[in-house]
């Protein structure tokens, strides 16, 4: 044997070690892919965004229940240390919760105490820019690592037991406005993210990462290039800055193999008219191919859009008996306020309806293709900028068979187009609006407002929880606040649904019939979705409010 | 039925605005007539585009969505001079929630202009008279000062005006005094309610939420009802004031009054 072969054997053999070695520390790691597959096994634990790949945010846990909800009792409150809305999704693994803080930190913490083992701080570069605050709404947890995506458009992975950084790569350029903003959404040895930057002219994309190394995988793009499909529902050189973020976690359907996503307004925001054409895949969903990115299919909600009318709500994934056959369906309260049933195979329309009023379409047609009926300049159209609804995560309940989400009722807003250069790295929304108020010049309401005085009363707006029954499209009950929701839902295995408001006030609601049956006021704004853990047999609701993430449990 | 209310109020505010602008598009601003700044009415026009396309997603179109911040009341959290302004602008602040912008010198002229004149892009849109003779007609013949209190004297039952030549336009407030109806904020609706104790409580909101309400009576007295314990909740659409009676000449002097009550 010479020495050369003895070398190449001894690499193949060193290789091959490695790929078991990472192979094994894939399996025996805390969070292997199966453990999220079959989420819905262990509902102990909330391990994804939305509590599972079909993003139900739906416990099985049932402990709490409506005969002794009237006992919660606070357990622990953690509070944040910078201001501003705390939109972040806490993770729960194995009696440990990993959540996130502005603009970028993360913290492991004793999920039954509340006490922090360990905070780790990206500093975000100084051009970032956001429309909307330095939000982040989550990580991902995957084998031994904890992934969260950043500001500045980067996506770190972190030692889940100490909070060191183990890589750190880009996902977007920072100085053309590339963020991000979302929880990132784990599939198989992959972890995926979209990218914010609507209102700066960006080119939106999804993007999937090796989970062990950073490595790109695959990207998409929600806007195609010349030559693909679809690139002629753009003119000219629109597409290059026509925005279609994707900023919002995805859902996943390990049988079809497809990865779903919400995709985003086209950039300029207001100004339809300078970029004609349909503008895919502005305000669509999206199906792309979980190994490879490829596009399976797409279904857009709002060809065009004057109103940015996001479509960046969570698909919501369910197999149900639908009018008699069994269908692999999605749930969709749409920001331009009507509620869509898709097949989730084909992405074909089954059914879609308005929740709320609206005057910017007088109704869908036999493809789900709305009618447009744009309103005169200075008149109002509902609903208003910030949508029937928006990001916030609905619930869909297996046990009653309804979707749950915050809508926004009587909001309207007047738009105001006008022509905008884009310039790379700058704001390029085409216009304006303002809310319609009942008096003119009163104060209207704010993307972030923390004001604990609502001086513009109902009568500008406000929210109405939903329970839609999928079979018909339309509400099975409502429930009302005098002030608008940025709330999102859960629900658990004893037909509870929790949920919150600006107003502070924490809510257990029967998801049966809508009757409230226990609240709490926690005093800040709930902008996120409660979750549900159980350690050592004691199930526990964590909210977060305000600055302050509480936990409650039964009173012994 | 409220939804008809609300869109012609919106109209009738549309043909207002209208006919202030051809009336005063000649008039001096404002901002050039007050104060230590000398900004010029193309300065705060300019200001006002960029101010709509790079401010107002944040800071929201009446600039005071951002915690602790009233950019239109020149409220800051650090800034005082208008350098300090530029600096914020250029530079960024609160540790990257507020980021910086690549303005050129004219747009960030322009942007601070806009803030310090109030985001009145057409300046002074209202004819202002003599403050002198105002007060008296505040506190006399208008009858302001019958439910108004300013500086400490007067009743409470309707808004305190200590400020308010500090957050509200001569054009808002001639609107409150011409036409009520369009211009009174929805918070400050007269209510009427009816406990399950048969107490009739007649007042304004302060606040309210979806359980309870915050009142202050007609006795001056705060109270904070929770729904649940009332039988009747009435909030009326009209004003408890109408239209003023006063002549144009006598507006503009209530108006010039009004415009120096600029708080503590």
């Amino acid at each position: 044997m010479t020495l050369t072969k003895l070398r190449i054997k001894t690499l193949i053999l060193f290789c091959g070690s490695v790929l078991l070695l990472s192979q094994s520390m894939l399996s025996s790691a805390q969070v292997p892919y199966e453990r999220i597959l079959n989420a819905a096994d262990e509902p102990e634990n909330w391990l994804t965004y939305n509590g599972g790949y079909s993003a139900q945010r739906h416990s099985a846990l049932d402990q709490i229940n409506a005969d002794n909800v009237d006992n919660l009792q606070l357990q622990w409150t953690l509070q944040n240390q910078v201001f501003g809305a705390w939109q972040s999704n806490p993770i729960i693994v194995d009696g440990v919760m990993y959540v996130t803080e502005r603009p970028n930190s993360v913290m492991a913490v004793d999920a039954v105490t509340g006490r922090v083992f360990w905070k780790y701080r990206h500093t975000p570069a100084e051009n970032s820019l956001v429309c909307c605050g330095a939000n982040n709404r989550g990580v991902a947890v995957l084998g031994d690592m904890v992934y969260m995506g950043t500001l500045d458009a980067r996506l770190v992975a972190l030692d889940r037991v100490n909070g060191q950084p183990l890589w750190d790569v880009e996902v977007g350029d920072v100085n053309q406005a590339y963020s991000v903003t979302m929880a990132p959404l784990a599939v198989k040895d992959k972890i995926i993210v979209g990218v914010g930057g609507g209102e700066f002219g960006i080119r939106g994309y999804v993007a999937a990462y090796d989970a062990l190394t950073g490595e790109e995988a695959w990207k998409t793009y929600t806007i195609p290039g010349p030559g693909e499909p679809n690139h002629d529902s753009w003119e000219g050189d629109d597409w290059e800055h026509g925005g279609a973020p994707v900023w919002i976690t995805g859902s996943f359907d390990p049988e079809l193999n497809l990865t779903y996503w919400g995709v985003g307004n086209p950039g300029p925001d207001w100004n339809a008219g300078q970029r004609p054409g349909d503008n895919l895949y502005s305000d669509s969903a999206i199906a792309l191919d979980a190994d490879t990115g490829e596009l399976k299919w797409y279904f857009q909600f709002t060809p065009n859009d004057a109103y940015d009318y996001d479509s960046v709500q969570v698909p919501v994934l369910a197999d149900i008996v639908w009018r008699g056959s069994p269908k692999k369906i999605m749930m969709w309260a749409n920001r331009n306020g009507y509620f869509y049933v898709l097949d989730r195979v084909t992405g074909e329309f089954l059914e879609g309806k308005p929740y709320v009023t609206v005057n910017w379409s007088s109704g869908l047609d036999e493809n789900g293709r709305p009618i447009p009926t744009p309103q005169p300049e200075g008149m109002p159209t509902f609903p208003g900028n910030q949508g029937g609804t928006n990001w916030y995560p609905p619930s869909y309940s297996p046990n009653t068979g309804l979707f749950y989400f915050s809508a926004w009722k009587d909001y309207a807003t007047i738009y105001r187009a006008e022509e905008s250069d884009y310039v790379p790295g700058r704001a390029f929304l085409g216009g304006g609006f303002s809310v319609l108020a009942p008096a003119p010049g009163a104060p209207t309401i704010g993307i972030g407002r923390t004001n604990p005085i609502n001086n513009w009363t109902n009568e500008v707006g406000h929210a109405s929880l939903k329970a839609m029954d999928p079979q018909t499209g339309e509400a099975v009950w409502s429930y009302d606040q005098f002030d608008v929701s940025d709330s999102g839902m859960l629900t658990t295995g004893s037909d509870l649904l929790f949920t919150g408001g600006r107003e502070g006030y924490f809510h257990a609601i029967d998801a049966k019939n809508g009757d409230l049956l226990w609240n709490v006021n926690l005093g800040g704004q709930i902008v996120m979705a409660p979750v549900t853990f159980m350690v050592d047999g004691i199930q526990y609701v964590s909210v977060i409010s305000g600055h302050a993430l509480s936990t409650f449990a039964l009173r012994n | 039925m409220k939804l008809l209310a609300v869109k012609s109020n919106y109209r009738m505010f549309f043909l207002l605005s209208l006919s202030m602008v051809s009336l005063f598009a000649s008039q001096q601003s404002m901002a050039q007539e007050v104060g230590d700044h000398q900004y010029t009415t193309e300065a705060i026009q300019a200001g006002s585009r960029v101010y709509t396309q790079q401010c107002a997603l944040c800071h929201g179109p009446q600039g005071a969505t951002v915690d602790g911040i009233d950019l239109r009341r020149g409220q800051f959290r650090t800034a005082t001079s208008d350098d300090d302004l530029r600096s914020v602008i250029a530079e960024g602040a609160a540790e990257g929630r507020m980021p910086a912008f690549s303005l050129s010198s004219v747009e960030l002229s322009g942007v601070i202009a806009f803030i310090r004149a109030g985001f009145d892009p057409d300046g002074i849109a209202v004819k202002i008279g003599d403050p002198v003779r105002g007060k008296a007609l505040f506190e006399g013949k208008g009858e302001c000062a019958d439910c108004h209190r300013v500086n400490g004297v007067g009743p409470r039952t309707a808004p305190d005006l200590s400020d308010i030549g500090a957050i509200r336009t001569p054009a808002s407030l001639q609107r409150n005094l011409l036409d009520p109806a369009t211009a009174l904020l929805p918070i400050n609706r007269p209510i009427r309610i009816v406990t399950r104790n048969e107490e009739t409580i007649v007042g304004r909101r302060l606040n309210e939420d979806t359980y309870t309400v915050q009142v202050l009576d007609s006795n001056e007295r705060l109270r904070s009802l929770r729904k649940s314990d009332l039988v009747t909740y009435e909030i009326s659409d009209a004003p408890s004031k109408q239209p003023t009676t006063l002549s144009s000449e006598e507006v503009a002097d209530v108006i010039g009054y009004m415009l120096t009550l600029r708080g503590l």
